[in-house]
């Protein structure tokens, strides 16, 4: 894929992340144009989690440059990033189990930047009508699908333009990994770019046209995902 | 026990929770969301108290009425929230990412210097403040009298319970609050500012000891020692109710209040007792209080507590060791008999610093208590001269024995917590060994001590005590270090790094940690035993929290991170102290300030410092 400057609107070059003395990404670079879906695939390991904590500035990294919508987020706090508009919906979906649903809403809610509020709580909720009807419960009580859930729709209150999503489908009823894949189509179709972590290679066809492989750290495969497909058979 | 008595104690049990609580929560809202125990909690009440004494005889003088009060203690409340708004903008916010023991350290500073200042302000004695207009008589209930003050404290636990809750659970703050305290790592990631966040939290949490603070001065004087007496209480409350939980403190308060009202009727004396049994208790079902929950994950690695890099010593290494021992030795017959006292001091100090050193650098039990084992040695030593009629050798070998068993019996609590609930134990603990040493007079003299703990007739010298000092201390810290450089120090320093790893593994991690608390143990209190005979009294002041704050000072001065540092800093704080003594009270702000200091600017102390040098010259020799 050619470096389209001006499309990417999440654009990463060598980025290296570290968890306290140990490297555990080499010079990692993707990008991803606006209103594009792509996959990183790999093993368990591998580092797909840790290359979306890095972008994030969860962990401690650095890049050649690393800009998302333009800005260079290399030195900025976490939470200025995700103001920029870019989301993450972590692997471990990191629920306030505390706070009920609703309040978990709350906390993902940003103020719109274009101006227009695209995702309110109510259209959420009949995206995912299982959260609205325990929009007053505590969020500890729900199952792992409603928990995913819940995350993803947490995550969209920040209206982002890109989201960083970490192996969403993960430990899901078949059912639930479906309606997972039509809230990603949903996404798409309001224009939100999508990094898409997964193991589970049919469900990411389903959803993004291109494909990245890491392998222990590194990129390994960048191109259109039958193509992937077809190389592992 | 009657029924009125009943009534009335209970109802003093309430007025009791509630103040706790007040206190209590604040502390437990700002621990929640910034993850730090605010040692200057105790501070703030304290400066809010002394701002409703200010504050209220003008206020009262305008208007002598019980509204024009109550703004009195909002107004405290207020500007105490306020002193806490800068202590998170200018302090805090600089150590979030640092290992909890220096922030612990860092909010000490901060007590250091906020005690030191209210002495400069409003001076050293008590103020008295005046009583609440239209609360001051009693009324009888089912036959005895309770002060009207009381139930008007009653009624204000369960008001601040009902506000709290609704500004955690109804404004937005209080939501991103509650989300921060479970996980604020994705707090941050969904675009919340969380300097604001703690800023706000700061503020709220003053405000709350601010407003304990001045809703005691109808019942108790300002003093400036109430800041230390009220962080013990706030602490237990907070760590049995579950730290984070405000409901949780709320029914530790409740449960306390009580415990203590009727313990004092049926039990005199054994209060403190029966609140640690309670705490002990509470922690061994639930290690994380009534209502508290794990330690939330956090993604960030925070730099070790401990030795890092420990290499067996090198030849130059044993050189220099050799160097400053025979230094050592030559000492007194260069130096005059004031400078062999302070060299004394030092050696002693060295020791008990040095076991320090080997719990927290090698076991990862970071202890806050520690000079409850130093004190444990020095009362064993002077309780077996002055009443048992031992020796001074065989009190000398008796105190080890009483600091390994004392070790024993709270280290058995103690090890099976982690991180701060472990360092709040040990604190808690340290509290109660000093409440017994004051309180029961009758064994140790209480405020007074013991007096005339003097050593045997052949060690009577200065020079003579001198190398007895140096001779145990020598000793006493080659075998500790021995140790660090045995399997047993192999599988302790695993365990400190991965107790889960050393587990899987074959170690028994508990156990492997009771020995090594018991083994610091008995150290400190051999250095409590040679103290105690080298000033010939012994007192309270050996176990507070203080004497247990200038030994972490000394590994922070000296520096964490390397074995020699804990030495250093001994030497280096107690000729610091000793240099500081013309200055009187200004002890406390420069030892404060020089806390403070280390922790923004050098955490790595006065030896990791030097290392580091050494290391960046020996980088620029290799590479040019």
């Amino acid at each position: 894929m050619t470096p389209g400057q001006t499309s990417a609107i999440l654009d990463v070059r060598g980025l290296d992340a570290f968890y306290g003395q140990a490297q555990s990404l080499f010079g990692v670079s993707l990008q991803i144009a606006r209103g594009e879906a792509v996959a990183l695939v790999g093993r368990n390991g591998a580092g797909k989690s840790t290359v979306m904590k890095a972008i994030m500035g969860l962990i401690d990294r650095r890049a050649q440059a690393m800009t998302f919508a333009g800005h260079d987020i290399r030195t900025r706090p976490t939470h200025h990033i995700a103001r920029l508009g870019l989301g993450y919906v972590p692997e471990e979906r990191r629920i306030f189990t505390d706070l009920t649903v609703a309040e978990n809403l709350e906390v993902g809610r940003l103020p719109a930047r274009g101006g227009r509020q695209i995702w309110t709580s109510t259209r959420l909720y009949e995206i995912f009508p299982n959260l609205g009807e325990m929009a007053r419960r505590s969020a500890g009580h729900m199952s792992g699908g409603e928990q995913q859930m819940l995350s993803i729709a947490r995550t969209l209150m920040g209206n982002p333009d890109a989201v960083l999503l970490d192996e969403p489908s993960e430990g899901l009823s078949p059912l639930i990994v479906e309606q997972m894949g039509q809230a990603i189509v949903e996404m798409k179709r309001e224009g939100i770019a999508v990094l898409l972590s997964e193991q589970n290679l049919a469900f990411a066809a389903t959803v993004a046209e291109r494909a990245l492989r890491i392998e222990t750290g590194a990129i390994t495969f960048d191109g259109p995902i039958e193509q992937l497909m077809d190389r592992i058979g | 026990m009657s029924l009125s008595f009943m009534i009335a104690q209970f109802l003093n049990g309430l007025a009791s929770a509630s103040s706790l609580f007040i206190v209590a929560s604040g502390l437990t809202i700002v621990f929640g969301v910034t993850r730090i125990v605010n040692f200057a909690h105790g501070s703030l009440y304290m400066l809010g108290a002394y701002f409703a004494v200010t504050l209220m005889q003008p206020l009262l003088d305008l208007s002598r009425s019980f509204p024009m009060f109550l703004l009195g203690l909002l107004v405290a409340a207020a500007l105490t929230g306020l002193v806490g708004l800068c202590i998170e903008v200018v302090l805090l916010r600089r150590v979030y990412r640092a290992p909890e023991l220096l922030q612990l350290l860092i909010t000490f500073g901060l007590v250091l210097v906020i005690e030191d200042l209210v002495v400069r302000i409003w001076g050293p004695l008590e103020l008295l403040g005046p009583r609440a207009p239209g609360l001051r008589g009693a009324i009888t209930i089912a036959g005895s009298q309770v002060p009207s003050y009381d139930l008007f404290l009653i009624a204000m636990g369960p008001l601040v319970f009902g506000l709290v809750w609704l500004v955690l659970h109804r404004t937005r703050f209080g939501i991103l609050v509650r989300a921060a305290t479970q996980d604020r790592d994705m707090v941050a990631a969904l675009g919340v500012n969380q300097s604001l966040l703690f800023t706000g939290a700061l503020f709220l949490g003053g405000a709350l000891a601010g407003f304990g603070g001045a809703l005691q001065i109808p019942r108790a004087a300002a003093s400036p020692q109430m800041d230390i007496a009220i962080l013990t209480d706030a602490f237990v409350v907070t760590v049995i109710g579950g730290m984070g939980s405000v409901p949780g403190a709320a029914l530790a308060a409740l449960i306390i209040g009580q415990l203590n009202a009727f313990g004092i009727a049926l039990l005199p004396k054994s209060t403190l007792v029966l609140v640690f049994v309670l705490m002990a208790g509470v922690l061994i079902v639930r290690p994380y209080g009534l209502l508290g929950r794990p330690e939330p994950l956090s993604l960030r690695v925070a730099v070790p507590e401990g030795f890092t890099r420990l290499m067996p010593p090198t030849p130059a290494l044993w050189l220099m060791c050799g160097l400053v021992v025979a230094a050592l030795v030559v000492l007194p017959l260069l130096a005059d008999a004031y400078s062999q006292k302070i060299a004394i001091e030092v050696l002693i100090f060295a020791l008990a610093a040095f076991a320090l050193a080997f719990l927290i650098g090698n076991g990862g039990v970071v202890s806050f208590g520690h000079a409850a084992y130093f004190g444990i040695g020095a009362y064993a030593a002077g309780l077996a001269v002055k009443r048992l009629g031992f020796g001074m050798e065989a009190a000398l070998l008796l105190a080890p024995l009483a600091g390994a068993a004392g070790a024993a019996v709270f280290g058995v609590f103690v090890v099976r917590l982690q991180g701060i609930y472990l360092a709040m134990l040990t604190l808690a603990v340290a509290q109660i060994v000093y409440a017994v040493a004051v309180q029961w007079i009758e064994v140790t003299g209480g405020d007074n001590g013991i007096v005339g703990v003097w050593p045997a007739r052949w060690a009577e010298g200065r020079v003579t005590y001198y190398y007895l000092t140096l001779g145990v201390s020598v000793t006493g810290i080659f075998v500790l270090h021995r140790m660090l450089h045995a399997p047993f120090g192999y599988a302790l320093r695993a365990a400190r790094d991965s107790a889960v790893r050393a587990d899987a593994i074959g170690l028994d991690v508990g156990r492997l940690r009771l020995l090594a608390f018991m083994i610091a143990g008995a150290a400190t209190a051999l250095a409590g035993g040679l103290y105690a005979f080298s000033k010939g009294s012994i007192d309270p002041t050996l176990l507070a929290i203080p004497q247990s704050v200038d030994f972490l000072a000394m590994l922070l001065i000296g520096g964490i991170q390397q074995i020699g540092g804990a030495l250093a800093g001994a030497a280096a704080l107690h000729l610091l102290r000793v240099w500081a003594l013309p200055l009187g009270d200004m002890w406390r702000m420069v030892l404060g300030l020089t806390i403070i200091a280390i922790v923004l600017v050098s955490p790595q102390g006065i030896v990791g410092g030097v290392a580091q040098l050494v290391q960046r010259q020996r980088r620029a020799r290799t590479s040019s």
